[in-house]
């Protein structure tokens, strides 16, 4: 490049910044979408970013927020937890964005937490995880251990009359905590410690014979057996395949996953499949003319008529719904207004119900409980009565038992003791 | 359930002469099977069966089978030719009721208590006729779900069998219900013994089941069996790991074996290694694809298509990687490092950009599923497979070091740069070629791990550390060594995993890598000679 072109260039850039810099400030409410699209975690995020451009779509062709159209700012934390917090102080303190859609796994929430609480921005988090938190700046729009871990062992419990119990997780804070909820929850009910193995194995694990084989054993005891796993991501598909290998069939030893919805069966043979369980607050299957519209805009977005919808997308659908009522309704961005306008504020969720935002930082969710068919799709074989608000707290850990999440007076607090009046 | 399980099915009710005027009763309990009501669905399940109407057997064999619908134009129960749809049969009356997909029909759901109930209710239906293997199945289920209404036909079908292994499994699983069920106590202390005599997990579940719950002379007994049984299970678990270790062994030796010629003979730290190995496994991918589309009858041996296929692709990556980037770092292990690593990033993106960041499916063809019991061995044939393929793998390549003139060139190469190349021998085409057959060796081995692993951009990845240590471990540059530490390490891991768990199971296994490499720095099979001193 000669010169002449160079400062060419460097004009027309100058020039265009200078006419449209402006005027997207003025015109625009920015949203900012955290989602890894390349590493690891993009086999499942690369979803959520492309729902929110769809829903930030869909809100601009019904005029926007405000008079203004919204602008989707998407960046690329590329699976690794410190680029997140990098990420998003990008995205608050020079992208200025009005409230951010992100993370996945719990590491990567808990890397932007302080970025956020420091710079008072808005975290929409729509990922089933393992509770024990609440802050001011974050939304959890995903499940939280009793709106999805809970009733799914009271179901086995019930419904199957199991009495043994196989914990295993991947090695990380989301299935230990929620195992060490299970724990306690099952021996106050009177589970015998020997009736609970529980087993960790490392991320991506793809040799599950031992493991397999051991499960096996312990399921021969005589007793009704059933696996409760929280094995994340990749290390599902050799794990089911092996218990398909082994000839343990869901008949024999139920498994129910916490993460496994169906795009991760989208990928795979579901044959061995066939019956076992899996604990949401939505299935692609749910009939309700909702959904029904829902997966038919998503499918005509993605241009793929055999594209999937899953649980955290409708969580992402909740949380953006909410905050744009809640935008409408404070009548500004401003983080503080938006966050009061959110407590309270309902909105439709895909499953026929109204989902509620708590004090606590947490929505009301019905709980389903889905037996995975031929096809990957779950068939319902449970659902609450009634939506199950969050708790951020789980009543069962003796410490966190003690501590209340309330944003409202006489708490403002995420996690308290005792109440402080002024 | 197989279609000849079907017409067997019919065939008997036949034989009982069913009446006529009971078909007008099935409609309702038709209704119900494709209804909501999952209590009422099992109710209709043990109408229909009473009834021994041929329509309704065959109404339950398509239920079990995934192929009793709703349609959704007139909610009339439909039996379909496949899963999918197709053919359509009204299950009320027999009649043939045009086609439709599977859009246009509701699927009869089960959970697993109602798919319990009816393997339970087809075993009954199934007993007495049909091959061998259907009449074993039929009193497996009866096993497994300890019915007590299926002990009358199961003892009647017993004094007509004439095959010994049937009339064996049988009588176990006559045994079982005897066991489980309030009769007299001999009678239960015999059925202990019957069950014990299986001698697997299955029979040892419920002996101990039966243990806990029985009259004290019943529970001695069956606690006896299972004790017998516990001690048989501690030899043969030991064996099943093992088996297991082999198994590891195997799956490490393929992921390695590429990278002992790429790191080991040529000295390349190749970061990329895994990348070929995913490479390998998107090859499968994309043939498999390939063949649905315009083979179907070609899937079932899509493998032995891609295995070649998958060395020559990523042998020709190979040899794109190693002319435009690894040859101009040769002798600065650093700089290779760093650069390959790069290199498996971009080569990662790449797959993700075309083929999306979600897991593709890659099926296992019949031959390569299930399982062959070996004197209570449990051993998977798509691992036995893998195994087999390693060796076939690692022979080959010994041949090709060893025997060939290609070999023996790479060899002097290796060993003295200079010195091959004033006898001849064009050593940058050698350095080209030996990294194409390194690479294309772990585009086959990403082929058999596509049938055990998901195949995802992220597949090389977890492989890379394994294979480093596989190599380090067993001596760089000794093919046996490769082979004797992909076994040692397949095997200490799953011997460690049920005493250790998987996660401190690696980590003692790397420790005492650390400490081996720290007592013999060129691991097993040090390679001796001038190359080392260099």
């Amino acid at each position: 490049m000669n010169m002449k072109t160079a400062s060419a260039f460097a004009g027309a850039a100058l020039a265009a910044a200078a006419m449209i810099g402006p005027a997207v400030a003025q015109d625009t409410i920015k949203v900012g979408i955290l989602h890894s699209l390349s590493g690891t975690m993009a086999i499942s995020e690369t979803t959520l970013k492309d729902v929110m451009l769809m829903l930030i779509e869909e809100q601009n062709k019904k005029g926007g927020l405000l008079g203004k159209k919204l602008e989707a700012v998407v960046v690329d934390p590329a699976s690794n937890w410190p680029l997140f917090a990098e990420k998003a102080r990008e995205l608050i303190s020079q992208q200025k964005v009005a409230a951010v859609f992100g993370c996945w796994t719990s590491v990567s929430r808990k890397s932007v937490l302080p970025v956020f609480e420091e710079l008072n921005s808005l975290l929409f988090y729509p990922v089933q995880y393992e509770g024990e938190e609440s802050s001011r700046n974050v939304f959890y729009t995903g499940a939280a251990p009793n709106q999805q871990a809970i009733p799914a062992v009271d179901y086995l419990a019930s419904e199957e009359k199991v009495v043994r119990w196989v914990l295993a997780g991947t090695d990380y804070v989301y299935p230990r905590t929620t195992n060490k909820i299970l724990e306690a929850y099952l021996k106050s009910k009177g589970v015998k410690p020997e009736d609970i193995m529980i087993n960790y194995t490392p991320f991506g694990h793809s040799d599950w014979q031992s493991i397999v084989a051991e499960i096996k054993k312990f399921g021969s005891a005589g007793k009704k057996t059933a696996v409760v796993s929280t094995i994340n991501g990749d290390a599902n598909v050799p794990f089911y395949k092996e218990l398909g290998n082994q000839g343990i069939k869901a008949t024999d030893i139920p498994v129910v996953a916490f993460s496994v919805g169906e795009e991760e069966l989208a990928g795979i043979d579901t044959k061995p499949l066939l019956g076992h369980l899996a604990a949401w607050n939505y299935f692609m299957s749910v009939k309700d003319p909702v959904n029904d519209a829902f997966i038919k805009q998503w499918q005509a977005f993605i241009k793929n008529p055999k594209r999937v919808t899953n649980d955290p997308m409708e969580a992402h659908y909740i949380g953006f719904t909410m905050w744009t009522q809640a935008v409408l309704q404070a009548g500004t961005t401003d983080v503080n207004a938006v966050r009061q306008a959110m407590y309270g504020q309902k909105a439709k969720n895909l499953t026929g119900g109204i989902s509620v935002m708590g004090v606590n930082h947490h929505i009301s969710k019905p709980v389903l409980i889905g037996e995975i068919k031929g096809d990957g799709q779950f068939n319902t074989v449970w659902k609450t009565k009634d939506l199950v608000p969050g708790a951020a707290w789980s009543p069962y850990i003796p410490e966190s038992a003690k501590l209340t999440a309330d944003w409202t007076y006489p708490w403002v607090c995420g996690g308290c003791e005792k109440p402080k009046y002024n | 359930m197989s279609p000849t399980l079907r017409r067997i099915a019919l065939v008997l009710l036949l034989a009982l002469g069913a009446p006529a005027a009971w078909a007008q009763d099935l409609a309702a309990p038709l209704q119900a099977l494709v209804g909501d009501d999952l209590a009422a669905k099992g109710e209709a399940m043990e109408a229909l069966a009473r009834t021994g109407d041929p329509r309704a057997a065959a109404a339950l064999q398509a239920l079990g089978d995934g192929r009793l619908f709703q349609r959704k134009s007139d909610r009339k129960v439909v039996i379909a030719a496949t899963t999918r749809g197709g053919a359509l049969t009204d299950a009320a009356t027999g009649a043939a009721a045009g086609s439709a997909t599977a859009a246009d029909l509701d699927e009869a759901n089960l959970n697993n208590r109602l798919r319990r109930q009816l393997s339970g209710l087809l075993g009954s239906l199934t007993l007495t006729l049909g091959d061998a293997a259907t009449r074993i199945a039929a009193a497996e289920s009866i096993f497994k779900t300890r019915d007590a209404a299926a002990l009358a036909p199961l003892t009647a079908a017993i004094a007509a069998e004439k095959d010994a292994r049937v009339r064996r499994a049988m009588e176990t699983a006559r045994a079982a219900v005897v066991l489980v069920t309030d009769g007299a106590e001999a009678e239960r202390i015999a059925a202990a013994a019957t069950v014990g005599a299986r001698g697997d997990r299955d029979a040892l579940g419920l002996l101990l089941q039966a243990a806990n719950a029985s009259p004290p002379a019943v529970a001695a007994a069956a606690r006896e069996a299972a004790a017998t049984i516990q001690r048989r299970l501690v030899m043969l678990d030991a064996a099943q790991n093992v088996s297991y270790g082999i198994s590891l062994g195997a799956v490490l030796l393929l992921a390695a074996v590429g990278l002992a010629i790429t790191f080991g003979v040529m000295g390349v730290i190749n970061m990329a290694h895994g990348e070929m190995v995913m490479l390998g496994a998107y090859t499968t991918f994309v043939i498999q694809d390939w063949c649905r589309t315009a083979a179907p009858q070609l899937l079932d041996h899509s493998l032995f298509l891609a295995i070649p296929l998958a060395f020559l692709f990523t042998a020709a990556v190979g040899v794109l990687l190693e002319r435009s980037v690894i040859r101009w770092l040769y002798g600065r292990p650093l700089e290779t490092l760093l650069a390959t690593w790069g290199l498996s990033l971009v080569i990662q993106q790449a797959v993700r950009s075309v083929f999306g960041p979600t897991n593709r499916e890659v099926s296992n063809p019949t031959w390569m599923s299930g399982q062959v019991d070996v004197y209570g061995l449990t051993l998977t044939w798509s691992r036995l497979w893998i195994i087999v393929f390693a060796a076939i793998v690692f022979v080959v390549l010994l041949f090709v070091l060893k025997r060939t003139a290609f070999g023996l060139q790479m060899r002097a190469v290796t060993q003295n740069r200079a010195m091959a190349s004033s006898m001849g021998i064009r050593t940058h085409r050698v350095d080209a070629l030996t990294f194409a057959l390194g690479s294309g060796v772990a585009g086959i081995a990403g082929v058999a791990l596509s049938q055990i692993d998901n195949v995802s951009p992220n597949l090389g990845q977890s492989y890379i550390i394994d294979s480093f240590m596989v190599v380090v471990f067993g001596g760089v540059g000794n093919l046996w060594g490769t082979l004797a530490g992909a076994l040692t390490l397949g095997i200490a891991n799953k011997l460690l995993e049920p005493m250790a768990g998987a996660v401190l199971g690696k980590i003692a296994i790397l420790v005492f890598i650390i400490l081996f490499i720290q007592r013999r720095p060129r691991g097993l099979f040090a390679l001796r000679g001038r190359a080392v001193e260099a």
